[in-house]
């Protein structure tokens, strides 16, 4: 089972497919990965990927309170053969330095993050231009492994490479949604 | 600030601990929550079903809920004390919505935290956890009056559908092991524990 789960065969992945957009890409990534439980703390540059969460049966879409308690859930599952990812913006990530340190890095714990960036790129809201600075630095010190996103005709590689290579090696990953993909222009 | 009035009886954890693991038949998994929860379920026998928490206080509940998305036949416990609880308060919640019928949370109350110098908890002044965990919507909440009390809650969770709440007033006493630090090593015994291979390292 694990096997099955853990090595999606190429024939289950679809890179060359192309995607109208950037949600549609990261949907197809998960699919391709059986990533399946969608934990997250809600954010208006998310909204199109939460709303088709919720309208695809093939995902478990839910919020949580805390985007820490999120990562709580998704580690539960990643221990019990479930994969997951945890959907959040900038300020929320920076509430995860312990979670992630003492659970996540200390264990191996797989646990998928998806952050929406704000505070950059012309964002008017000096709290978050503030909080965005942390993300980084936090993520290097942890040694985590992280992408941020801009194109969309990567999207899918990088979402796709990115979870297989975090269960795989059983570490935790984070991909960053940068205005340059989601923003609209 | 006077106490609370309360008809329930102080227990003590590592006794209440030994009586839920002598309840599971069936592969249960337990989620051991930080420090003195988890030391108490080390030191009532290993598991392979166990997981033990070193870090992330707070987290037990949300832990042994993914657990119980991703493995739906298999019941799951969390073992979380006051003060933890009292961090992520919210997760009762997301429990309460999402209505596992297979996890259960117990909450070991001694309205301290212990392991810090005894400082008091919320617990000790007016906050009522039982009564927090059916306001957020987990309506199968409540104290265990006695020792026999409990045995009956745990049995009734092993019998019926979730999700469970349920609460443990219990003394100061300090358990009398501590879990080996060896995060690694419990995240692969409690995966396989569960049926899943880790990948190899190599």
């Amino acid at each position: 089972m694990w096997e099955k789960t853990i090595m999606p065969t190429p024939e289950t992945s679809s890179p060359n497919k192309t995607d109208a957009t950037w949600h549609e890409a990261v949907i197809r990534a998960f699919k391709d990965n059986d990533v399946r439980i969608i934990v997250y703390v809600p954010d208006n540059v998310l909204r199109p990927l939460i709303e088709a969460v919720h309208a695809d049966d093939y995902f478990t879409a839910f919020t949580a309170a805390r985007e820490e308690e999120a990562i709580g859930i998704v580690s539960g599952a990643a221990m019990a053969g479930g994969r997951g990812i945890v959907l959040m913006q900038t300020s929320g990530f920076a509430t995860l330095a312990n979670v992630l340190a003492s659970l996540c890095v200390a264990a191996q714990i797989p646990a998928l993050i998806m952050v929406s960036e704000r505070g950059t790129l012309g964002d008017f809201q000096i709290g978050q231009a503030i909080v965005c600075r942390t993300m980084r630095p936090i993520l290097e010190t942890l040694g985590i492994e992280h992408h941020t996103m801009t194109r969309l005709d990567e999207a899918h590689f990088i979402v796709d490479r990115t979870i297989k290579q975090a269960f795989l090696t059983q570490a935790p990953a984070a991909l960053i949604l940068s205005p340059l993909l989601t923003a609209k222009r | 600030m006077a106490p609370r009035e309360r008809n329930t009886k102080v227990m003590n954890r590592f006794d209440l601990t030994t009586r839920l693991v002598a309840q599971l038949k069936n592969e249960e998994a337990v989620i051991g929550g930080i420090g003195n929860s988890n030391f108490d379920l080390w030191g009532a026998g290993k598991r392979p079903q166990n997981f033990y928490m070193l870090g992330s206080m707070g987290l037990a509940s949300p832990i042994a809920l993914g657990v119980a998305l991703a493995q739906p036949k298999r019941r799951v416990f969390a073992l979380e004390g006051d003060g933890s609880l009292l961090m992520q308060l919210g997760s009762l919640a997301t429990i309460a919505n999402l209505a596992p019928r297979n996890l259960a949370i117990i909450v070991w109350d001694n309205a301290m935290y212990q392991i810090t110098g005894k400082q008091p908890t919320a617990t000790a002044g007016k906050a009522d956890l039982v009564e927090m965990a059916r306001a957020a919507g987990i309506a199968q909440s409540a104290w265990a009056t006695d020792e026999t009390d409990f045995d009956r809650l745990v049995a009734r969770t092993l019998a019926k559908d979730g999700p469970w709440f349920i609460g443990a007033r219990i003394d100061g006493q300090s358990p009398a092991r501590q879990t080996p630090r060896e995060p690694v090593i419990i995240k692969d015994n409690f995966m396989r524990g569960l049926g899943i291979q880790p990948p190899s390292k190599g």
